[in-house]
């Protein structure tokens, strides 16, 4: 993983002293950063914050009233914008939004497609899509065009906590195979910050940095989103006994196909809070035979232990 | 062929059908049916004013249409009353100043019903020119900025931060909607340009799977009603402008009553499935 980003690789953008005024109010002021390719930098804090208005100012949607923006030239931004939403009197399906803003060939919006696992909704209308269906196919329009940069504003509002780890699970998948810098806007920072490289914590300025270890210990931190959030932890199960094939059908895991999901399909799935044990470092991820986290992958036997009591 | 008034004015609405075909879909997607009225209406201080200073009809039209455009922008930017109402303010106000200005040209008698609704069966032979070379140069232009339309009518930030620039197209799609609605007065009025530009969208909506799909549908649908509408006017002695409206409507209402053909109506089992 280029956890590491060198110092000598050009930034693909980066912000000296930004602040953004509006009707005479200072949305956001003072913000330094800088995006390397292959580093995710992660945006966090509460709302009203600045967050957005950061992202949009280092791609040139809204101009600094004070300090420089510099962007590499000719940089490719794909951007996930926090809000859009697709007037119902456009017919507009999932193929047609690939190349909205340029063109494409059929295999690379078929390897986004796949990639975000909604090929079999290509030829359905934006406007008929679940929240979190609608996400992924942002997501898949955002990457198809091969960015140098990916602006994701709350890329995983509206999906339900599965597809919240599968889809930074994606991200993270994305930054490794095609090297991209990632620009990240989060307020859940349990999951997010596992793979991010830099978490910079917003409020109205930059009130913290660091990597996700040093964030979420430090005191602004704490005391911005209260001392729980470093503490509590999530847990996730989740038994996934059936796949989507691309033509919309429906495999089973008892290799049955069936044109819809079964009733029963998909469940259990647990939320199980395990208390102050962990931080929040320890999940969002997927668990490998190796991969050093000392909390295990699904925890059948308590969960066998809660069904039974 | 055109010396026949009737074929004149067929071929002439026939045109502004299909330049107003995807020009309209743009009012529909971007909520600008009312912006719409607004220029249109402002059409009348730009017949005013032509006459007042003896300059070209057309242009004063186009100019006065345009200006109204921008100075909504500019009021919008200063935020203190909200849209609809500063269109209902500039759209009466407009009208009203024309009319007003009009009274005072005791000097010169103008065809008021004609400009309000339109005289279709009274376009000459270099009015069906204008038409169709204006509507040629708006139907190029629509093409040509056709990715950048679209994309800043979804999201103009998105379309911002991905390289287009959704301010520019915006400002451009204004223009072509001034020399639209400059063209066509003559024609239906400028009473009933909004509905030529927004029935025929309406009705394709149902029947389309893709944007473009979709453009070009309404342009078909427009030809469809001017052609009805200008044979109806023709049978019942009916005035022309408003009959082809009444035409657009009936299209309209029929096609409600078919089954609506949208592409996520067969794959919508499937995107329940992904909610499970």
């Amino acid at each position: 993983m280029l956890q590491t980003p060198t110092k000598t690789v050009q930034p693909l953008v980066s912000l000296a002293g930004v602040g953004v005024r509006r009707q005479g109010r200072w949305l956001v002021r003072g913000v330094e950063f800088s995006i390397a390719p292959g580093e995710i930098v992660t945006l966090i804090g509460p709302n009203g914050s600045g967050k957005s208005t950061t992202a949009k100012t280092a791609i040139g949607v809204l101009k600094a009233d004070e300090g420089r923006v510099e962007r590499k030239a000719g940089l490719k931004v794909g951007y996930v914008p926090q809000k859009l939403s697709v007037d119902w009197t456009m017919p507009l399906t999932v193929d047609r939004l690939m190349t909205l803003t340029s063109s494409l060939k059929g295999a690379e919006i078929d390897a986004a497609l796949e990639a975000t696992g909604i090929r079999h909704l290509a030829r359905a209308e934006v406007q008929h899509l679940s929240g979190g269906e609608f996400q992924r196919a942002l997501l898949a329009r955002a990457i198809a065009r091969k960015p140098d940069l990916l602006v994701l504003d709350e890329p995983v509002q509206g999906v339900d906590f599965s597809g919240e780890i599968a889809l930074y699970d994606l991200i993270k998948t994305i930054r490794n195979t095609t090297g991209c810098g990632i620009l990240l806007i989060s307020h859940d920072l349990h999951v997010v910050m596992a793979e991010t490289d830099t978490v910079i914590c917003l409020n109205g300025h930059v009130c913290c940095r660091g990597t996700p270890e040093i964030v979420s210990q430090s005191p602004e931190y704490l005391k911005l989103f209260g001392a729980r959030a470093g503490q509590t932890l999530a847990f996730y199960n989740h038994n996934h006994d059936h796949t989507h094939l691309p033509d919309g059908r429906v495999l089973h895991a008892d290799g049955s196909i069936t044109d819809d999901c079964r009733p029963e399909d998909g469940r259990p799935v647990d939320i199980l809070p395990t208390g102050g044990r962990a931080g929040p470092m320890r999940i969002g991820h997927v668990h490998g035979p190796n991969c050093g986290c000392d909390h295990g992958p699904a925890p059948t036997d308590r969960d066998e232990e809660r069904r039974n009591a | 062929m055109l010396d026949d008034f009737f074929i004149r004015a067929l071929v002439a609405g026939v045109g502004l059908a299909i330049t107003a075909g995807p020009l309209g879909c743009f009012v529909v997607w971007r909520r600008m049916a009312y912006f719409g009225d607004t220029m249109a209406h402002s059409a009348l201080l730009g017949v005013a004013l032509s006459l007042l200073m003896e300059f070209n009809l057309l242009l004063s039209v186009f100019i006065v249409a345009a200006s109204v455009s921008l100075l909504l922008m500019l009021l919008q930017r200063r935020g203190t009353l909200s849209t609809d109402a500063l269109l209902g303010i500039l759209s009466h106000a407009t009208l009203a100043i024309g009319l007003v200005i009009v009274s005072f040209m005791t000097w010169v008698r103008i065809d008021l019903v004609g400009f309000l609704f339109g005289d279709i069966l009274a376009v000459t032979r270099a009015d069906v020119d204008l038409v169709w070379g204006g509507g040629i140069l708006v139907t190029f232009a629509i093409v040509w900025m056709w990715r950048p339309l679209i994309a800043s009518t979804v999201n103009p930030e998105l379309a911002e931060a991905e390289g287009l620039q959704p301010e520019r197209t915006r400002l451009a799609f204004m223009l072509l909607m001034a020399l639209v609605i400059a063209i066509a007065m003559k024609i239906v009025g400028i009473l009933l340009i909004t509905s030529l530009l927004i029935i025929p969208a309406a009705t394709a909506r149902r029947f389309s799977t893709s944007p473009e799909i979709m453009a070009v549908l309404a342009s078909v649908v427009g030809a469809l009603a001017v052609v009805g509408g200008l044979f109806g006017s023709l049978k019942f002695d009916t005035p022309s402008g408003p009959s082809i409206v009444v035409a657009a409507l009936a299209l309209f209402i029929l096609s409600l009553l078919t089954k609506p053909r949208m592409s996520g109506a067969e794959h919508s089992a499937a995107s329940q499935g992904g909610r499970a």
